[in-house]
């Protein structure tokens, strides 16, 4: 079980990781608006054609 | 989706749908006036007909329609589009561009605009096609919530003035988005907010692992050096928690002390930090109970309950800010020399200024030359547009429709109308006391019983067995540590605001359903409130045969009345569109106008121009009185100086009026009309709906109706609803302001509330919502009290331990949950 001490270190070593991305992407303004991008799922990909 | 693009949707106005749905507008669904139903595809206004042309040209209509189609909701007509075709010259100055466009990239600007009208998914999709229709343009990106496009452009290519009048074109008229200040800080806001939320999240979910393994050696043993491990690991978990996102309580209970009051905040802070402090403590003297996971997992749920209450009320606009945009920054002024583009502070009284066409008014003051017609819908939410000539006075926000005026400048910014309404609601908005929200009322007997409880238990122990007192005393204060408390209103408050707002009443405070609960006076606007705000034929006197004559006559005028005739006779007309010519019409301006129609000299006006030149039968002058007694617009139909027919014109009261009067009425609120319209008209449709003539008030100015709601605010709460910016300041002053569909943007932003289907009613459901919402409030702080009841007689006993804590504190916080999903009233 003394690998306990190792691993619960790393373990949350990958959670910071996650929350420092996490923190990242908000700050980046992926979370700024919420309600449009639902909306532009529905539209159809007619520029590519 | 190729399959769906192979098999083109019909938008529409295409022939197929036309036969079955003649009356809708093939743009955006209301219904058709006669008068524009000649033409295949049948659009409701010019400016349906101008947005419809403009996509098509672009090869936009299919798509759009099947946007619009696939998301519209139920078989509400969307908004109907109105182009204004202003110029937006002023968006090219080196002023407005210095301040509101940025560089993007090295070659590319960009640009911020609020757009009027933006309110669903096809209007993301058209503001979002913006770089196919205009050269130059990069890319165009939406925020529904806020609506607010960010264009990137290029500016050696295209101006910031195109953008604007292409997305004017599309429907939506541009305002220069101001207060950037003010929203680069509300951002700033949430996304601390978010990363608040996410930190403590991590951390909460970490720390529950590691105390798992704290609870199975508590009933299955642990090896000492594991434990330890264990409880150093949470502790260094849940200090960064407490100390950064939970910093939040703690100065929100330290602000709330020193500002003398009680908040929420302080029972939670003094929870945490029992818990954080004792627990740290028996963590580096190694024994004791540790109540980390506690403390980590308060501080996320609690967060994340604020930041949902937030959320469903974020579209808040600022009111004052958008009044201010009303009114143009510059102004074209005369001199000798001719026109010169000057920004507005340099006005003086007595300047001249010109205003071209499609320009909106920049000063208050009066017509020197020329003669228009103005759109006041701006500044009144009135529809028709009112004709100006020399010597008439007009107000800086409303629009030039038709022709050039010169106007000499009597005020200009602060000074104008517009100018010291900002002013109004900005002043009113400030001083409206805040209330002291049910749950912060109950925060302070609460931390008050707390702490009298934990002292008595600290004192009991003493004496008992003094090795447990301070332990208990910490766990009592932790147990009752209001996480469900803290979370029923901000949950109750979401879901009945939520809900509403998919009903069609959007709720901007979380405090307005809580200020719903008394009731007091309610206030009605009369004009596009309580009637429907449109000119309609109510009454009609004279053969059926002279209808025909009226139209053929009435086909060559757009007066607002000649649109009434065209609206309520439209079965005439479709069945001898043509039959009847009709020779020489000429208008008389207001008075009306005559013409010859089958050999007969024709006459159709006010009575006082119709009876210069035509003798009246007996019942005429009776009949015209008792139009005007109840406040209709009589007019007059004299055939070769006889007159023969008479019609009576209004503004119809709303279907729905007198039955939600009712429910206002059986909810005890007492129910008056605040107009700014003639006392007798007011007078009349009180008596259509049922409100006693001392509660009708007609003739009220916008400041005259602040009065009124400021005076009767001493005697209790207030709710105004209106829809005019005439109505803004007063929308402000009330305990809750109420802005009802179509009304000015400017008085919507001012209120607290705004619906966006038409009719009386959601402001009814509302009120019964308010209450629904009141008592899941109530029951959520009940249920929460009982379980912290439970957790204290269990910790002052001494037989709570870390992981009965762990389970009753979701266990109350899951049931408010529910509790505030269940909770009744009409969605």
């Amino acid at each position: 079980m003394n690998v306990i001490f190792v691993m619960l270190p790393l373990a949350l070593a990958l959670a910071g990781l996650f929350v420092f991305l996490c923190l990242r992407a908000i700050n980046a303004g992926q979370y700024d608006d919420l309600d449009t991008p639902a909306l532009r799922a529905v539209f159809d990909d007619d520029e590519a054609a | 989706m190729s399959p769906e693009l192979a098999t083109p949707v019909a938008p529409p106005g295409a022939p197929a749908r036309r036969a079955v749905e003649a009356l809708a507008c093939a743009h955006c669904g209301a219904t058709v006036p006669p008068a524009r139903r000649s033409e295949a595809p049948a659009y409701c206004c010019s400016g349906c007909e101008a947005v419809a042309a403009i996509l098509r040209a672009q090869g936009l209509d299919a798509s759009y329609y099947h946007v619009l189609e696939r998301t519209r909701a139920g078989d509400a007509p969307a908004v109907p589009a109105r182009p204004t075709e202003r110029t937006y010259a002023e968006l090219d100055e080196p002023a407005f561009q210095a301040q509101h466009v940025k560089p993007a990239t090295d070659a590319l600007a960009r640009v911020e605009l609020y757009l009027e009208g933006v309110h669903c998914a096809a209007c993301v999709w058209l503001v979002e096609r913006l770089p196919r229709v205009l050269p130059g343009v990069a890319g165009s990106r939406l925020d529904l919530g806020r609506q607010i496009a960010t264009v990137t452009f290029d500016p050696a290519v295209v101006r910031p003035s195109q953008l604007a009048r292409a997305l004017d074109g599309f429907g939506y008229p541009v305002h220069p988005s101001r207060g950037a200040v003010a929203r680069d800080a509300r951002r700033r806001e949430d996304r601390a907010a978010l990363s608040r939320i996410a930190f403590a999240g991590a951390i909460a979910g970490n720390v529950m692992l590691l105390s798992f393994a704290l609870y199975g050696g508590a009933f299955a043993g642990m090896e000492a050096r594991f434990e330890a491990f264990f409880r150093w690991g949470c502790l260094l978990l849940t200090v960064p928690s407490y100390l950064g996102p939970g910093r939040v309580f703690l100065r929100g209970a330290l602000g709330a002390l020193r500002a003398g009051g009680v908040h929420m905040d302080l029972p939670i802070a003094i929870g945490l930090t029992a818990g954080m402090v004792g627990g740290a403590w028996n963590t580096i003297a190694g024994a004791g109970e540790v109540y980390f996971d506690a403390v980590a997992v308060l501080i996320f749920l609690l967060l994340a309950g604020r930041w949902l209450e937030r959320r469903a009320h974020r579209r808040a606009s600022d009111a004052a800010e958008l009044l201010a945009a009303l009114a143009p920054t510059t102004a074209r002024r005369l001199d000798g020399a001719g026109v010169r583009e000057v920004s507005i502070e340099t006005l003086r009284a007595d300047d001249l200024v010109e205003v071209r066409a499609g320009d909106p008014l920049p000063v208050d003051g009066v017509v020197e030359t020329g003669a228009s017609s103005l759109d006041l819908s701006l500044l009144t939410g009135e529809s028709a547009p009112r004709t100006v000539g020399p010597g008439e006075r007009v107000h800086a926000g409303t629009l030039n429709l038709t022709a050039r005026l010169v106007v000499r400048v009597t005020e200009a910014g602060e000074d104008t109308r517009v100018g010291k309404l900002a002013r109004l609601v900005e002043e009113h908005a400030r001083r409206r006391a805040p209330i002291v929200r049910l749950a912060d009322r109950l925060a302070g007997r609460f931390v008050l019983v707390v702490l009298l409880v934990a002292l008595v238990t600290v004192v009991a122990w003493a004496l008992l067995d003094p090795a447990r007192a301070i332990d208990n005393a910490v766990a009592l204060l932790i147990v009752t540590c209001p996480c469900a408390l803290g979370l029923a209103t901000p949950l109750a408050v979401s879901v009945a605001v939520g809900r509403s707002a998919r009903a069609g009443v959007v709720v901007k405070g979380g405090d307005v359903l809580e200020r719903l609960a008394r009731p007091g006076r309610l206030w009605l606007d009369k004009t596009g409130t309580l009637t429907e705000g449109k000119t309609r034929l109510l009454d009609w006197t004279g053969p059926d045969a002279l209808r025909r004559d009226v139209l053929a006559l009435e086909a060559h005028s757009a007066h607002p009345l000649a649109r009434g005739f065209q609206d309520a006779w439209f079965d005439e007309l479709a069945a001898a569109p043509q039959a009847t010519a009709c020779d020489g019409a000429v208008t008389r301006g207001e008075a009306g106008l005559e013409g010859a129609v089958a050999g007969r000299r024709l006459r159709i006006g006010s009575p006082a121009w119709v009876l210069e030149a035509s003798r009246a039968p007996a019942w005429a002058g009776p009949w015209v009185d008792r139009q005007l007694l109840q406040g209709r617009t009589p007019v007059l139909v004299a055939q070769d100086g006889l007159v023969v027919g008479a019609a009576a014109f209004g503004d119809r009261v709303r279907a729905d009026a007198v039955e939600a009067l009712a429910r206002l009425r059986a909810r005890g609120w007492r129910v008056g009309i605040l107009s700014g319209d003639h006392p007798d008209v007011v007078l009349s449709v009180g008596r259509q709906v049922g409100v006693p003539p001392q509660d009708c008030l007609g003739g009220s100015t916008p400041e005259a109706k602040v009065e009124r709601v400021t005076h009767d605010l001493l005697g209790g709460p207030v709710v105004m609803v209106g829809d005019g910016v005439n109505d803004a300041a007063a929308l402000a002053a009330a305990t809750v302001g109420i802005g009802v569909h179509g009304g000015a943007e400017a008085a919507l932003g001012a209120a607290d509330v705004f619906v966006t289907r038409p009719g009386l009613a959601p402001v009814a459901d509302l009120l019964d919502r308010a209450d629904a919402a009141l008592a899941t409030i109530r029951r959520n702080l009940a249920l929460s009290l009982a379980y912290n009841l439970v957790g204290a007689t269990l910790a002052v006993t001494g037989m709570i331990t870390p992981w009965i804590a762990a389970i009753l504190m979701p266990l109350s916080s899951l049931t408010v949950i529910f509790s505030s999903m269940r909770q009744g009233g009409r969605s």
